[in-house]
């Protein structure tokens, strides 16, 4: 065999070996996922097979008492913490999407290259600090302060926790947002200008319809992120095991309940098993985003960009 | 001529004292001038992109602008309505008059931009539909009654050829027409503004060859109202629909005079170069 042969024969080998070693990372990055989704599945059902309780009881009642035992027979309704986390969630929405709009606006439609290079980091900067730090920012700076503007008997509310996520989900949406109305081709602006309209007419009309999908897109990551975090929810909310009835009181999310108790419920128990099925639920709805953001990408491919 | 007697003023960036209405622009008698060009430069920074360029548009004429890739026409059809204005580090000397105004002090940047429609080289409809491509301009204008937008775009449809194909499907997304179809849309979308002068760049640069034919002859009819100054690379698309040419070379405004002049008798040895294609 000469120098040349051997070469080949090598590379050959080499692409094999490759091809082996990279499909056997993607299948692994495939099977993690849907194994955590069967193994929550697996124990997330418990609840209505083994503990015979109705999903209507467990989505719409609010009488949370499970039993810690494995014989069970207590309530498993965990309706509070699901208004208490869609509650949390829209109100964070509601008060980060008019300075993430806004944001996203500045950055791509206003500001000049130099302030975007400046802010482009800062806003990113966001999502790296740690979800603790803001619980404890939160703990220290926004509940004394909320109490001292509000009546609020507690000092940790709804509120604070809205505010919270508010704040950590900022960045997503910004970056999100940000990208989807860059990507609008100058082309459209340029239309629009020569047709006489203002920079505000352009945006407002050509420039954020366009971007609309990539948009919601950014708002749906942030809802997902505003539904799953537990740490700095926690640290603020209060964890009442109660219906979310007013901004200035308690409540309880999910997340926050399942940290809260899981290490105290017995494995096996109807406690625990309740507990899981919230996280299947969780795991559920960020299933449901996934495929929202996909949908809606489908949706504005097919209207939009054809080009 | 007093402009003979006087020294020029250059205006410096747009800003400065207002010069007084040169004789000619006083003397211009309405409606036969559409913009009047006096001794414009413009820089890209430091790029001297267009030197000392000078030319009287004539109204309900076409104007072709050509010359090789580079050599500034379209920088100057994008002067007409400021559209240059969005480029950074673009700077504007002289004098650019539209029915007589100083178009940077004397008229509002939207309204000549209304005045002045444009259309461009790639069609660009909105992704939006039909009829929301078109009432764009009227909406701009604060027209929303919508059976007087529904008057104009069908009037601006009409004028551009496209209502026979388009009147049934005026509420499907713009983006599903083919590249010709949406490039007379475009036009539609201009006229529906109610310009006065329709600025064309390279209009039919990115169409074949019966979308370019369907184009040309709405140019021809279109002329009878509007002023429209066209760029294109194709000179025989000048020479086919327009009244006057331009030929431009580095920057440089080397004739202007009736196409048809310009392409039997050019007085330029360049521009007799360029026309039978020994470069370009």
């Amino acid at each position: 065999m000469n120098q040349l042969q051997k070469a080949i024969a090598k590379a050959h080998r080499n692409d094999r070996t490759a091809k082996i070693l990279i499909t056997a990372c993607g299948v692994c990055m495939a099977l993690v996922p849907i194994l955590i989704g069967l193994f929550l599945f697996y124990r997330g059902t418990d609840t209505f097979t083994l503990f015979h309780h109705s999903l209507t009881e467990f989505l719409f009642s609010g009488e949370w008492n499970p039993g810690d035992t494995a014989e069970g027979g207590g309530k498993v309704g965990a309706a509070m913490f699901i208004t208490g986390s869609l509650a949390v969630c829209l109100l964070s929405l509601i008060l980060t999407l008019p300075f993430s709009m806004a944001a996203a606006i500045f950055m791509t439609e206003i500001a000049t290259p130099k302030a975007r290079r400046l802010l482009q980091p800062a806003i990113e900067l966001f999502t790296g600090i740690p979800s603790v730090v803001y619980g404890f920012v939160g703990l220290t700076v926004l509940i004394p302060f909320l109490k001292s503007i509000f009546p609020m008997p507690f000092s940790f509310s709804l509120l604070a926790a809205g505010i919270v996520l508010a704040i950590m989900i900022f960045p997503t949406i910004t970056t999100m947002s940000a990208d989807a109305l860059a990507a609008v081709p100058k082309s459209w602006r340029e239309a629009s200008y020569g047709l006489g309209a203002t920079r505000w007419e352009t945006i407002a009309h050509v420039v954020i319809p366009a971007a609309k999908g990539g948009i919601a897109t950014g708002i749906i990551l942030g809802l997902a992120r505003a539904m799953g975090e537990a740490l700095a929810v926690a640290m603020v909310i209060g964890q009442m095991k109660v219906f979310p009835k007013s901004l200035f009181l308690p409540a309880s999310t999910l997340t926050t309940a399942i940290s809260a108790d899981m290490g105290g419920a017995m494995e096996g128990g109807e406690y625990n098993a309740g507990l899981w099925t919230m996280a299947l639920l969780l795991f559920l709805l960020s299933f449901a985003f996934i495929f929202l953001i996909h949908y809606i990408n489908d949706l504005s491919t097919l209207k939009g960009e054809k080009k | 001529m007093a402009l003979t007697t006087t020294t020029y003023g250059y205006t410096k960036e747009h800003s400065g004292e207002a010069r007084p209405v040169s004789a000619d622009a006083a003397a211009a008698d309405s409606g036969s001038l559409t913009f009047e060009i006096k001794h414009m430069d413009l820089f890209y920074g430091d790029h001297h992109a267009l030197k000392d360029v000078s030319m009287d548009v004539r109204t309900h004429e076409i104007t072709a602008l050509i010359g090789p890739s580079g050599c500034g026409k379209s920088t100057f059809l994008k002067s007409l309505n400021r559209m240059n204005d969005l480029v950074e580090n673009c700077r504007i000397t002289g004098d650019i008059r539209f029915e007589g105004k100083d178009i940077f002090r004397e008229v509002d940047l939207l309204a000549l931009r209304t005045r002045v429609g444009m259309v461009f080289q790639q069609p660009t409809p909105f992704p939006k539909s039909i009829f929301e491509n078109v009432a764009y301009g009227p909406r701009l204008q604060g027209i929303s009654n919508k059976g007087q937008l529904s008057e104009i775009v069908e009037q601006s449809l009409r004028q551009a050829a496209c209502w026979d194909e388009m009147k049934d499907r005026l509420n499907q997304s713009a983006l599903g027409l083919s590249g010709g179809q949406q490039q007379r849309l475009c036009i539609a979308r201009t006229l529906a503004a109610r310009p006065s002068v329709i600025l064309m760049d390279e209009p039919t640069s990115a169409l074949d060859p019966i979308s370019t034919q369907k184009i040309e002859d709405l140019a021809l009819e279109l002329k009878e109202k509007y002023t429209i100054i066209i760029v294109t690379h194709n000179m025989q698309q000048a020479k086919r629909i327009s009244d006057k040419t331009a030929f431009f070379l580095l920057g440089e405004l080397i004739e202007f005079d009736d196409t048809v002049k310009m392409f039997t008798d050019p007085s330029n040895p360049k521009t007799e170069e360029y026309i039978t294609g020994r470069f370009g």
